[in-house]
């Protein structure tokens, strides 16, 4: 991956200038360079990543992974009906998978009534979801590459040779 | 009661800056730029490969060279890397660190008397080691001008007073410096003129961010010159499982190994199980944290420039050596009042040797925020 995509990755917040420093590279290059991915939907949005534990509305949240199985439609074959199922809010990722089920969706809702009551009358319900199969998640240990625990301080002196 | 400590060992210069470590350690709150070793840990497979031999049982001690296993995939990452060409059975030995292995060559090689050449700005245990074997250090003094490089005239001109040894270590601590294979050929040229051993410490070799490092031996007629040392605290952040190499010529080394089996034993089994496994299979850990280091040395030196104090462009390793000439401050004053004021600590360039004053050596082995909070801190230092 391209560096200035590598540290915004990291850190959105970082601005061209520093950027410039940490690569070497030259500021105008470097605020082109992101203006063109910009553009080109590369970037597609700045987001923080938040731990949900740590807010306090989160104990009204919950997050479920849910296995759907499809019937393929003719012509359009999984995209069509992934659409369908994708536009509504409370999905907020949806993967097509190799293997025993078709799509994995993650939704999000108030609480496990909300996402209960999604599954039953809008998903289950719809024309060519043959099956699903609804998990929620209890615990998130580690997201986006990061791990969403405190970490102990390490035993490295503040000085030495 | 008089112990009468060993005259060998008093005459060692007590370290200067005992003190101000202890000030500094004694501190809290300190952004620390102070410090010699990554901040990363060491890559999870390893650690995890390390348990895993624990609870197998793994904690008895290792043949006196070092597990064979070990020593043939240094070998085999040596002639791979570098085309660099060792014997595993009679050219190796595995090491506690670096450090043993510049003991036990220093001790191995020197009679008494024998004058060792040191480059100035290094690392501390230089020229201890070489007066504890007995032997004598003759210091090459560098400066920021030559970006702290001693040339073949510089070394020609001192090996006139009758020298046995060259001790070198680059990329460096504390400077960063490092060679091009261009400038360690012409080093070369007088190293094989004056019949010289180098006692080349390559610790930091995959810290080299702007050309390929090139081993020293390995440039043509050179192994018979060099006690290559290595080890896998820096390049795979494992300083505490303290696991270094020698590789040199068999007579050398088998030499060194004499001292080594009487005074080591051999190195812990743990750490080289788990050096077996960095090697296998760390190429990509080793990678990213280059790519960072590479990145924060850009930003320090730019930063440090930028705030009005001269700094150069390190080649290697995770230390920037700037000047605070410009302060009037000696070095000891400006890491003293730097740390009681603003809370950074550094190490004063004295530490380094007598030379090294007015300058500072700075670790970018701490994160991008630390390293910004730091820059901010000095700054305000300045323009009090």
């Amino acid at each position: 991956m391209d560096e200035i995509l590598e540290l915004l990755t990291n850190d959105a917040r970082m601005t061209a200038e520093e950027i410039a420093k940490l690569t070497g590279k030259k500021v105008e290059s470097v605020k082109k360079t992101i203006k063109a991915y910009e553009t080109n939907g590369t970037i597609v949005k700045y987001k923080a990543l938040i731990d949900p534990e740590m807010v306090h509305e989160s104990n009204r949240f919950v997050r479920a992974l849910i296995e759907v199985s499809v019937a393929p439609q003719k012509n359009v074959g999984f995209d069509a009906i992934a659409e369908r199922i994708y536009s509504f809010p409370e999905v907020t990722s949806c993967y097509l998978l190799s293997g025993a089920y078709d799509l994995l969706i993650v939704v999000e809702g108030e609480n496990i009534q909300t996402v209960s009551n999604f599954v039953a009358a809008k998903l289950s319900s719809m024309d060519h979801v043959r099956g699903t199969t609804t998990h929620f998640l209890l615990k998130k240990y580690k997201e986006d590459g990061q791990v969403l625990k405190k970490k102990k301080k390490g035993t490295r002196l503040n000085i030495s040779y | 009661m008089d112990y009468n400590i060993s005259k060998r060992v008093i005459q060692i210069a007590p370290s200067g800056i005992r003190a101000f470590f202890d000030l500094v350690l004694g501190m809290k709150d300190v952004i620390s730029l102070g410090v010699g070793e990554p901040d990363f840990v060491a890559p999870w497979h390893v650690r995890e490969k390390a348990i895993d031999s624990l609870e197998q049982g793994f904690t008895s001690y290792t043949s006196n060279k070092g597990m064979p296993e070990l020593r043939k995939q240094i070998v085999h990452s040596l002639k791979s890397r570098y085309n660099l060409k060792y014997d595993f059975e009679e050219e190796v030995l595995i090491t506690v660190g670096v450090s043993e292995g510049l003991d036990l060559a220093a001790r191995a090689i020197l009679n008494p008397g024998d004058k060792v050449l040191v480059p100035e700005p290094i690392y501390v245990s230089y020229a201890p080691v070489v007066e504890l074997a007995g032997g004598k250090a003759v210091l090459l003094k560098t400066d920021i001008d030559s970006g702290f490089k001693i040339t073949p005239a510089l070394v020609d001109k001192a090996c006139k007073a009758g020298v046995k040894a060259l001790m070198i270590n680059y990329p460096c601590n504390p400077t960063g410096t490092s060679y091009t294979k261009e400038e360690l050929m012409a080093l070369a040229k007088v190293i094989k003129k004056n019949k010289l051993i180098v006692i080349s410490d390559e610790v930091y070799d995959e810290l080299t961010y702007d050309f390929q490092h090139t081993p020293l031996a390995s440039l043509q007629g050179m192994k018979d010159h060099v006690v290559y040392l290595n080890g896998f605290s820096k390049s795979y952040a494992m300083t505490g499982f303290r696991i270094g190499w020698v590789c040199g010529p068999a007579e050398i080394v088998g030499a060194m190994t004499k001292i080594h089996q009487y005074t080591i034993l051999c190195a812990p089994i743990t750490g080289q199980i788990a050096a077996q496994e960095a090697l296998k299979n760390s190429h990509h850990e080793v990678q990213q944290m280059k790519k960072e280091y590479k990145r924060r040395r850009n930003y320090i030196v730019a930063a440090l420039n930028d705030i009005g104090l001269n700094c150069h462009m390190p080649e290697g390793a995770f230390y920037v050596f700037p000047s605070i000439k410009s302060t009037g401050e000696t070095s000891m004053d400006f890491a003293q009042n730097l740390l009681k004021q603003q809370k950074v600590a550094l190490v004063p360039g004295v530490a380094f040797g007598s030379s090294c004053e007015g300058y500072v050596r700075i670790s970018y082995a701490s994160s991008y925020d630390n390293l910004k909070e730091a820059i901010l801190r000095i700054q305000n230092y300045l323009k009090r």
